[in-house]
């Protein structure tokens, strides 16, 4: 199938998958946190076009509601949560050294092939566009886990956490042009109370150890020593 | 169906009235109260099942069938009983200095929070906001787990959202494989029913079916408490205060493990395979095994009962894997019976660990001398949940045993042999420290050990004889999930 065949619609679409799927190596290899947290804001508003852009391709009105929804969590409230918490503690000129780089970015890679890999049955019930955009998603999610692995700062881990929900949500507009409304809600609701208690977490965090660095949190374990 | 909104209005009056009100001094007892009405609710919901079957709101947006109806009641029970526990024991906090004022109207409106979202999981016909409410869990409680504000509770609280959080998020994409395969045959906004989607099983694609199990295995399995994934668990249940852990290991849980068998059913009727019930037998299997033998290295009595759960759970999740009615009838029962046996020994641990003044085990000693209650109550308790009869785990893991005898014979040594590894991880531990001498200057505290008896009654009377009522349900509840009667 040639991609010029396609309509306007879905050729947008498989463009904002491949930009969503960028982002997500881009966040990756960052180590300063405030770069970090504009790519996530970056990520969150391509995630706001394809909402409207859907929205207004397939006349779903409820959609609107889910990008500016998109638009205030994501792109505005909280990579503004965490800008102020990367600025209070003084970490904007710290570079995190990342171990490994090099292994990460091709661990990324190969988590990228392997959502195609996993997700492949689907081509037998319908379209090559439709794994395309679930393997973006489901890779999103994967390198968001490889993000909170490779970082060691609560604020990384934070950002790696909302881009899991990033890719969660592109794949419900993009697969099922987004779940029944209740449900959206709800987990819109779901992100907001999680985004307010990691800024309380970030405070008990700080008091607790003087540090936002999570691997300075290792006083229980499995067995005790 | 007045009755199911009820209990979901309740909770939702009790949230906010903690909430908005300054702390009193009876904060606990309006606790105890909110509860017990929420506990009525609950019966006369269930009554209602009992006289008209399965019953669907008129959104069919609520969904009562006798597979949650007795979840629902038994959730109500341990929250009303665990709050009866909760108001001396918090009370008890505050005069010690460990908790302000603040932080007990903080814990008491994310009970009552905590509450909502475990109803609503078991009430709601809708598998997008079953997970919305399981999510919800977590965030109610995940506050509540740093409450003491120590560092540890603190590294126990973000290791537990953290976890929980990620691999919730498998959960939902595989709630939305769910819907793409719903989706495809019918309408938007209901696609996401699960009486719906049960009614259309057979026309589901099994393959995105058998991926979206896998990730909502993968996802509710974390809440569960399910090896690998089982590293918050045993943190969030020692850091956190007593009657949290109470909760979160009788009604948590549970209710994941319901999310869980929830999709199962929907899985089985789309696909010819049972690859659902070998994915949780697996899983089952291994944490049943692994957290028996992670018993015997425990230094700290709540971690070594959070163990005893996730060997729990993995049992029941390896017993609804086997799938069959007789294997199907005994995890429901053994829902119940875990669930009364653990939050009472919470219960009791918890007032063991305030006689003792700390949780480590080797400073626990001589129970039964000082306080002879507690130090029964104490044994009784690992007596039962260790499998002894005449209690109802001993009943139910035997059924379990049963089962796989008949249906995977050469599984059957490995699952005795991790309930005989468990039995000695926990005796080793328990023995000293309920017999042994007892320190100098310690001194019986005042405890309130009702609830504890009335669970180990309960298990007692359910390790007899299943009243007539509960083996309908069960019964049903099998047919529901298995589709044939084990009697």
């Amino acid at each position: 199938m040639n991609i010029e065949q396609l309509d306007f619609y879905t050729q947008a679409i498989l463009s904002m998958a491949a930009l969503v799927g960028l982002t997500s190596f881009l966040m990756l290899g960052q180590g300063r946190l405030l770069r970090l947290i504009f790519v996530f804001a970056m990520q969150g508003f391509l995630l706001t076009l394809t909402t409207a852009l859907a929205a207004y391709s397939l006349n779903n009105h409820h959609l609107y509601i889910s990008a500016v929804l998109t638009l205030v969590l994501k792109v505005t409230f909280i990579p503004w949560m965490l800008r102020r918490e990367v600025l209070r503690m003084n970490m904007h000129r710290d570079v995190e050294a990342l171990k490994n780089n090099t292994a990460v970015m091709l661990g990324g890679a190969s988590l990228m092939v392997f959502s195609y890999y996993v997700l492949h049955p689907i081509v037998q019930s319908s379209s090559i566009v439709m794994l395309n955009a679930l393997a973006v998603s489901l890779s999103v999610m994967l390198l968001g886990m490889l993000l909170m692995i490779s970082h060691r700062q609560a604020i990384a881990h934070v950002v790696g956490f909302m881009s899991i929900e990033n890719g969660l949500f592109f794949a419900a507009i993009v697969a099922t042009n987004g779940m029944p409304m209740v449900v959206e809600l709800g987990v819109a609701f779901d992100v907001l109370v999680a985004a307010v208690l990691f800024g309380i977490f970030f405070l008990h965090i700080r008091t607790s150890i003087d540090s936002l660095d999570v691997d300075l949190l290792n006083k229980l374990h499995e067995v005790d020593k | 169906m007045i009755a199911a909104y009820l209990v979901l209005l309740i909770p939702l009056i009790g949230i906010l009235y903690f909430a908005l009100a300054g702390h009193r001094a009876d904060t606990g007892k309006i606790n105890v109260r909110f509860n017990g009405i929420c506990l009525l609710a609950t019966i006369w919901l269930a009554i209602n099942v009992l006289n008209q079957g399965t019953i669907i709101s008129s959104g069919k947006a609520f969904l009562i069938d006798p597979f949650n109806v007795y979840l629902i009641v038994l959730t109500a029970f341990v929250g009303f009983t665990t709050s009866i526990f909760s108001s001396p024991y918090m009370a008890h906090e505050k005069e010690i200095g460990k908790l302000s004022d603040g932080r007990l109207k903080l814990y008491h409106s994310m009970f009552q929070g905590f509450m909502l979202a475990m109803y609503l999981v078991l009430t709601t016909n809708n598998m997008g906001i079953m997970w919305v409410a399981m999510e919800g869990a977590t965030l109610a409680t995940v506050l509540l787990v740093s409450l003491y504000r120590t560092p540890e509770s603190i590294e126990a609280a973000w290791k537990y959202f953290i976890l929980c959080g990620v691999g919730i998020a498998q959960a939902l994409f595989g709630t939305i494989l769910l819907y793409y395969a719903a989706v495809q045959i019918g309408d938007g906004e209901n696609a996401l029913l699960w009486s719906v989607l049960y009614e259309n099983a057979d026309k589901l694609n099994p393959e995105i079916l058998e991926i979206a199990f896998v990730f909502l295995l993968i996802g509710y399995g974390t809440k569960i408490g399910l090896v690998p994934l089982h590293n918050w668990l045993p943190d969030a249940h020692s850091e956190g205060p007593t009657p949290m852990s109470a909760v979160l290991s009788g009604l948590l849980l549970n209710d994941a493990l319901y999310a869980v068998v929830r999709n199962k059913m929907l899985v089985d009727g789309a696909t010819d395979s049972n690859m659902a019930g070998f994915l949780m037998m697996g899983f089952g299997m291994l944490s049943f095994l692994v957290a028996a033998i992670l018993l015997h290295r425990q230094k700290d009595i709540k971690r070594l009962f959070s163990y005893s759960s996730i060997e729990h759970m993995g049992l029941m999740t390896f017993s609804f894997g086997i799938g069959g009615p007789l294997a199907t009838f005994a995890a429901l029962l053994h829902m119940t019976v875990h669930s009364l046996t653990k939050s009472a020994i919470f219960v009791t641990v918890g007032h063991a660990a305030q006689l003792a003044g700390t949780q480590r085990i080797d400073q626990i000693r001589g129970l039964i001398k000082t306080q002879p209650r507690i130090g029964w109550g104490l044994l009784i308790g690992t007596i039962a949940i260790a499998g002894f009869p005449p209690f109802g785990v001993f009943t139910s893991e035997f059924l379990v045993l049963l089962a796989t005898m008949h249906s995977y014979p050469w599984l059957a040594p490995l699952l005795l042999l991790g309930i005989g590894i468990a039995f000695a991880g926990l005796f080793r531990h328990i023995q000293p420290m309920v017999y042994g001498d007892k320190p100098k200057d310690q001194q019986p505290i005042t405890a309130n050990l009702w609830p504890v008896m009335i669970h180990l009654a309960l298990v007692l009377w359910l390790g007899l004889a299943i009243p007539g009522f509960l083996a309908n349900w069960f019964s049903q509840a099998t047919l529901l999930i298995s589709g044939s009667t084990p009697l």
